[in-house]
């Protein structure tokens, strides 16, 4: 049994490792060195959460508290990362990546290919994505099918502590421009993850469990309400294989497809909006190239398409949970 | 593991404990019906755990009187799963057994901590070395894993092998968990580093169980230390034989996804099924992690070239005067059994028919006898 820890601490430890091992790596963001309740940068309370706490101690000015202007700080750390730094830039809220979207996909998503590749962006935004926290409409979306929708940029989403540091390390490591979604309600997430450096590869995704008569797809925070659905489908017979993609850019279209052509069933839980969402995109990728396979209509488990309800009672309705998931599934497994 | 209250000749057959990690298993299918005669080693059960699946077999010798656990049940380790007597003990009497058991069994507390049960480290010769310890009398026994394994490769021989030995199955350097930097990849420096976690433990001299590359270390040490060495277990080993599949060693380096891994962990034994999702991801999980892919390939470079062996221990074997035993599958894809032929006088060999490169995993049962049966001669 390995030692555990939290998902943010995943975070922290994978910064802090990377930071050890290549000087070029640098941390900038709103309140990364000091953050709440922080009367000056000593105080080094790490975010508005935490997570990039005790890294300013160790490596001083290559944490870089940045002014309140994404577009400014994004645009010098794309820039950096092109001159030879590996920039990993904190962007708060997924929210806010509209006010440094030129920034983003018109300038470091295409630099390697305009430049044919003579030039490469070795950045990664980590952002907060994801509904739950009573934060309302501007702080709480999931908008990373946005991202996953322009080429040049990579889309990395973990679901647990184990992703979380692997897959961050990866991003670091990688040469191309990496947008890092993590879930607000996974940071207390608690999970084995070991104390060496280790990388998850981009573009494989994870089987959380398997099973035989229904493939489930879920992102995030939605693996783990998939696996609690699939708990309680399981003592009715209903065998559930559950994959996480892990990254929807590069996307894994084999592990899919090879599970959809073994359970001819096919449920995607996307906390995403549904119009031109993860759920849409994997449900057109099973019709297309699995078509064949499928024995009953693809589910697709969603948010409505509306922004996220400040109102409590609505934002629980809003978010897909356990029991959207096992309904969807009881659906498809009896249709004959 | 799952020994036995007795009352009577009444005998509780309870979940066994595979690996430091398991704490539950769950029953696949019952291999037998009520009323059937059993020897030790009869099949009973298929039970499954989050690492691995495999058939249970009885420890004792009675009549299978009571089936207790459900098919599909997910049970703790030591929870009662059936129940043998003799035919002559009366039904009241196993009622009355069952509901004592019942009442008095607590499960296991699920252990709390950073490291889990069993697992320590040591600081050995500069380096960190990773170990399970087992057991707390007997002779002393060190379990010495192959290329790309790691402690726990034994799940199912600790706790067996800790009723009468004092235990020790350690990450080898580059392995598991422990440090991961490879100056001298031979296996003569693998020698050394277990003579130098024997120091760090203080254990004067052991029973050296090896597979695979672990025996070509273990009889290393036997050679360059033999006052070290009370007995020598070698399964599978290297070191005795011209040949090896080097396309499974090489392959296993270059693997880098499931799919690449899948059909080479398969070679390994004779039953493919055994290779299941979660032994595939914790190989994987353990070739990701910084420094294995050069620990490795150093390793490797020690005693691998194209398909042939690099090094040869008959001449060392044949000095030994300590007990040794050389257990072999008969369907062993990787190092060949044929190529130990003509071993010296008085090495005792086993050759387990149907049993791949792993006989530990594949015939646990048959592999913790020899084990034990050779601890017991030295105590």
């Amino acid at each position: 049994m390995a030692r555990k820890i939290l998902f943010q601490q995943a975070i922290n430890e994978a910064l802090d490792q990377e930071m050890a091992r290549d000087s070029n790596v640098i941390v900038m963001g709103e309140d990364v060195i000091g953050g709440t309740g922080a009367d000056g940068e000593m105080d080094a309370w790490g975010g508005v959460l935490g997570v990039t706490k005790g890294l300013y101690g160790k490596y001083g000015e290559r944490i870089m508290d940045t002014p309140i202007s994404e577009s400014a700080f994004v645009g010098a750390a794309v820039g950096a990362a092109a001159c030879g730094l590996r920039p990993v830039c904190e962007l708060m809220f997924i929210d806010f990546l509209g006010v440094c979207f030129d920034q983003i996909y018109n300038q470091a998503a295409k630099f390697r290919y305009m430049f044919g590749g003579k030039a490469k962006t070795p950045i990664v935004i980590r952002t907060m994505i994801g509904a739950g926290f009573r934060a309302a409409a501007q702080h709480s979306q999931c908008l990373y099918p946005v991202f996953t929708h322009i080429p040049g940029l990579k889309v990395v989403i973990p679901s647990s502590p184990y992703e979380a540091k692997g897959l961050l390390i990866q991003a670091i490591r990688d040469d191309d421009p990496v947008i890092f979604c993590e879930h607000k309600a996974l940071y207390a997430m608690e999970g084995e993850v070991p104390e060496e450096s280790y990388t998850i590869p981009f573009g494989e995704a994870n089987v959380v469990r398997e099973g035989s008569d229904v493939t489930i797809v879920a992102l995030a925070r939605m693996v783990g309400f998939a696996e609690k659905a699939a708990a309680a489908l399981a003592k009715d017979g209903i065998s559930c294989e559950i994959i996480d993609p892990r990254t929807t850019s590069p996307l894994d279209e084999d592990t899919i497809l090879e599970s959809v052509e073994n359970t001819g069933r096919l449920v995607v839980v996307d906390e995403a909006s549904p119009r031109c969402g993860m759920a849409a995109d994997i449900a057109a990728l099973v019709a297309q190239k699995a078509f064949g396979a499928l024995e009953a209509p693809i589910e697709l488990v969603t948010p409505p398409h509306t922004p996220v309800p400040f109102s409590g009672v609505l934002e629980d309705l809003y978010i897909p949970g356990p029991a959207r998931i096992e309904a969807a599934v009881r659906r498809i497994a009896e249709y004959a | 593991m799952s020994n036995a209250q007795t009352k009577a000749d009444i005998v509780a057959i309870t979940m066994p404990k595979w690996g430091l990690s398991m704490t539950e298993g769950k029953v696949v299918g019952w291999l037998v019906d009520e009323g059937r005669e059993l020897q030790p080693g009869d099949p009973v059960m298929d039970i499954e755990t989050e690492k691995i699946a495999n058939t249970f077999e009885a420890l004792d010798a009675g009549t299978l009187r009571r089936k207790i656990a459900d098919v599909d049940a997910v049970l703790p380790i030591g929870a009662l799963l059936g129940v043998l007597a003799p035919a002559t003990v009366p039904d009241a009497e196993i009622d009355a057994f069952v509901t004592e058991f019942q009442a008095n069994y607590v499960p296991p507390a699920v252990e709390e901590g950073d490291e889990g049960p069993g697992y320590q480290f040591v600081e050995a010769g500069g380096r960190r070395l990773r170990y399970a310890r087992r057991g707390d009398s007997g002779p002393a026994v060190v379990l010495i894993h192959g290329f790309g394994g790691d402690c726990d490769n034994w799940l199912f021989n600790l706790d067996p092998l800790a009723a009468v030995a004092r235990v020790y199955a350690l990450d080898l350097p580059g392995h598991g968990q422990s440090s991961k930097a490879i100056v001298d990849g031979s296996v003569d420096a693998l020698a050394q580093a277990v003579l130098d976690f024997l120091d760090a433990v203080d254990v004067d001299a052991a029973h050296l169980v090896g597979h695979s590359l672990g025996g070509a270390v273990a009889l290393a040490v036997a050679a360059v230390a033999p006052a070290r060495v009370r007995a020598l277990s070698l399964i599978a080993p290297v070191g005795l034989g011209a040949r090896i599949d080097g396309d499974y060693v090489h392959g296993f380096i270059a693997a880098e996804s499931r799919r690449d891994l899948k059909p080479v962990l398969q070679r390994l034994v004779a039953n493919a099924e055994l290779v299941n999702r979660q032994m595939i991801d914790d190989m994987l999980k353990f070739k990701r992690v910084d420094g294995v892919g050069d620990a490795l390939r150093a390793i490797a470079n020690g005693f691998v070239d194209g398909q042939a062996q690099r090094i040869d221990l008959r001449a060392a074997l044949a000095t030994l005067t300590c007990p040794v035993q050389v257990l072999w599958g008969g369907a062993d894809r990787i190092v060949p059994q044929a190529d130990a032929a003509d071993l010296p006088a008085g090495v005792r060999f086993h050759r387990l028919e149907g049993v791949g490169h792993l006989p530990h995993l594949e015939a646990a049962n048959a592999v913790n006898a020899l084990l034990k049966d050779m601890t017991i001669g030295l105590a």
